[in-house]
């Protein structure tokens, strides 16, 4: 009697999976567009073992191994810098290990990168006009210190995303915002208030967190605590945001997930959580970029290990509160208080 | 507010869902102070027509006006709901519900009053997801009245609450019409409409097909009393059955004259010990308007 009671069970709820179409159209989508995406971010059968930044201008193509023997070099990733003392910081900190400007005939190198010491050594062996030597010095960032901001940017997008997403959702669905629409409350003040409820949290854990890790990590914060919190606000709430817009109508609890796994997936692959997307193929880029995880990571990571200023990432915090306004907007335009 | 005004003014009040017309050109005016009964079988168009009249659905077409003007921000501050079902927040406590919904409304009443009034104050600090039926019932009244509504609605308060709780609940009902409230509700219990509505009205296919007074409308449909025996009792040679309605093992006959149909009994020599005497119910009205039984 209890198996067929159970098996009852498991047919009703598996036609109620089944008939909601829209749910199992993103559970079947879902893992597809994963593996595609980690198909062309991981693309390539040889994985490169030195990385050299190539100073160039915005337009230039870089130049082939004919003209520079160094270009041919097998197993390297060339990837184009533009902003020369950005290129220099990323020698310092170890994550190039030779820059070249083939104009201005110089390279230089990290005199404590063995990496850049075997370089220096192939490049001394290769034909062609020498170059100028210039070095720096610098620490290489450790793993650990480069990873801190990314997971802890993504506990934050999770925590914004199904903080608020799932439960506009769930409260949609048992009625809970039924009720709230027959008192004088109105739907931009109960969505600022899911926004200030879940910034709150999010602010005070992350920074919990982040002081927690940093006492018994030690990691090296070169900028201001201050830019690093104005930083992850604006990233909060663009977040919180996007929860936002995926919950304003929705009334499926399945659909919500598959919709926020949609957005927090591809932000845990290619938003630079886990490994770096320079040099990675330019559509993984382009997708990336229209990511707010990317912006909070890449402006955290500036703030904390380059040492930069809040006006340095201003093009991030504006990308970040553009997201944000468009996801407000759209969430108060499409916001329903009940399922019909 | 006088008793006696106007409070809501329905007119051809329809409502569609795709090709489905829920409700189907509604005319109603219901006075301040009065509790207005919404009576209907299951899929009748009340909930539709309380959620309209609450201004939670829009209507397709009709208006709905309160104290003279279009449902707006002022009803919202002076209407008091409770629906049918309604969820609640996780992890939070009687008292913390009330004062969720208290700073919602300008003017809100004394969460203690509140409290005291629907026999909460004793349950102040539990979870509520931890209430019996009835204590939730009146943790959903007691939001419905945190506001201090002069109109409120009550969409079939009792479904579900064993006879106790549901007295009780009426008690309640009764101390907030003694108020001088308007109350609207839909019930499917008849006893419950009888005992606290002043006027009712029968709704069938989205429509209204009987309204007044309970009184009224059974004095309206019907005459004399119901006369029911066992139906072993009676012989099929000497009665006519063809005048008695047979449900379950008892039959029934209305008659105007009692005494008249008594004699007529004893003369066929049919046994009276089990024989029972009644006056018309809401229920017998509501089945001989719509055909069908009114239990959910």
């Amino acid at each position: 009697m209890m198996l067929r009671r159970i098996l009852a069970i498991t047919r009703a709820r598996n036609l109620e999976f089944v008939r909601d179409r829209s749910a199992l159209g993103w559970n079947i989508l879902l893992p597809l567009l994963l593996v595609l995406g980690l198909a062309i971010v991981f693309s390539g059968d040889n994985q490169p073992l030195y990385k050299v930044g190539v100073l160039t201008q915005a337009t230039a193509q870089l130049p082939d191994a004919e003209s520079e023997p160094l270009m041919g070099l097998r197993f390297t990733q060339f990837v184009p810098e533009l902003d020369p003392e950005r290129a220099i910081r990323l020698v310092e900190r170890h994550r190039l290990d030779l820059l070249v400007d083939f104009q201005a005939r110089r390279y230089w190198i990290n005199t404590t990168s063995p990496k850049g010491y075997s370089l220096e050594r192939i490049l001394a062996g290769l034909p062609g006009p020498p170059l100028e030597r210039a070095t720096v010095t610098g620490e290489q960032t450790r793993y650990v210190d480069w990873l801190v901001p990314g997971i802890l940017g993504m506990n934050m997008m999770f925590s914004c995303l199904f903080g608020v997403g799932y439960v506009i959702v769930r409260y949609r669905k048992a009625g809970y915002l039924k009720r709230l629409s027959a008192t004088p409350i109105r739907p931009a003040e109960f969505l600022i208030a899911q926004i200030l409820s879940r910034l709150l949290v999010i602010m005070v854990v992350t920074c919990a967190v982040f002081v927690g890790t940093e006492w018994l990590i030690g990691f090296p914060v070169d900028g201001s605590h201050l830019s690093l919190f104005v930083i992850a606000l604006i990233g909060a709430v663009a977040m919180i945001a996007m929860g936002v817009a995926v919950a304003a109508r929705t009334t499926s609890e399945e659909l919500a997930n598959g919709l926020l796994n949609l957005v927090t997936w591809p932000m845990m692959m290619v938003s630079g959580v886990w490994f770096s997307i320079e040099g990675a193929p330019a559509v993984v880029v382009w997708l990336a970029r229209c990511l707010p995880l990317t912006h909070l990571l890449e402006a955290a990571r500036a703030v904390m290990l380059d040492g930069v200023g809040l006006i340095d990432v201003a093009d991030h915090l504006l990308i970040l509160l553009v997201i944000a306004a468009g996801c407000l907007a759209f969430g108060a335009w499409s916001f329903r208080w009940r399922d019909v | 507010m006088s008793t006696g005004t106007v409070a809501l003014r329905v007119r051809d009040l329809r409502r569609n869902f795709g090709a489905v017309e829920a409700v189907r050109g509604l005319n109603l005016t219901i006075s301040t102070g009065e509790c207005f009964g919404l009576l209907g079988p299951n899929g009748a168009g009340k909930t539709t027509t309380i959620e309209l009249l609450e201004g939670i659905l829009q209507p397709s077409s009709g208006s709905i006006d309160y104290l003279g003007e279009p449902l707006g921000a002022r009803f919202r501050r002076e209407a008091g709901i409770q629906f049918q079902h309604t969820a609640l927040q996780d992890f939070l406590s009687v008292r913390e519900h009330l004062e969720l919904f208290s700073r919602l409304y300008p003017d809100a009443d004394s969460i203690d009053a509140v409290m005291a009034r629907c026999a909460l104050t004793d349950l102040a600090g539990r979870d509520a997801r931890k209430l019996s039926g009835g204590q939730r019932q009146r943790l959903l009244l007691g939001i419905a009245l945190i506001n201090n509504p002069t109109v409120i609605f009550l969409d079939e308060p009792t479904t579900g609450l064993d006879p106790q709780a549901r007295r009780n609940f009426w008690s309640l009902v009764e101390s907030i019409k003694a108020d001088g409230r308007t109350v609207v509700l839909t019930t499917h219990y008849m006893e419950e409409a009888y005992r606290l509505c002043d006027r009712i009205a029968i709704m069938d296919h989205g429509r209204i097909i009987a309204e007044g007074t309970p009184r009224e409308l059974l004095r309206r449909h019907f005459a004399g009393a119901v006369l029911s025996l066992p139906v072993a009792d009676l012989d099929a040679s000497k009665v006519d059955l063809a005048a008695w309605r047979v449900h379950h093992d008892r039959a029934e006959r209305v008659v105007e004259d009692v005494a008249a149909a008594l004699d007529d009994l004893r003369f066929q020599r049919v046994p009276l010990q089990h024989l029972q005497i009644r006056e018309h119910t809401l229920e017998d009205l509501f089945i001989e308007l719509t055909g069908e039984e009114l239990r959910a």
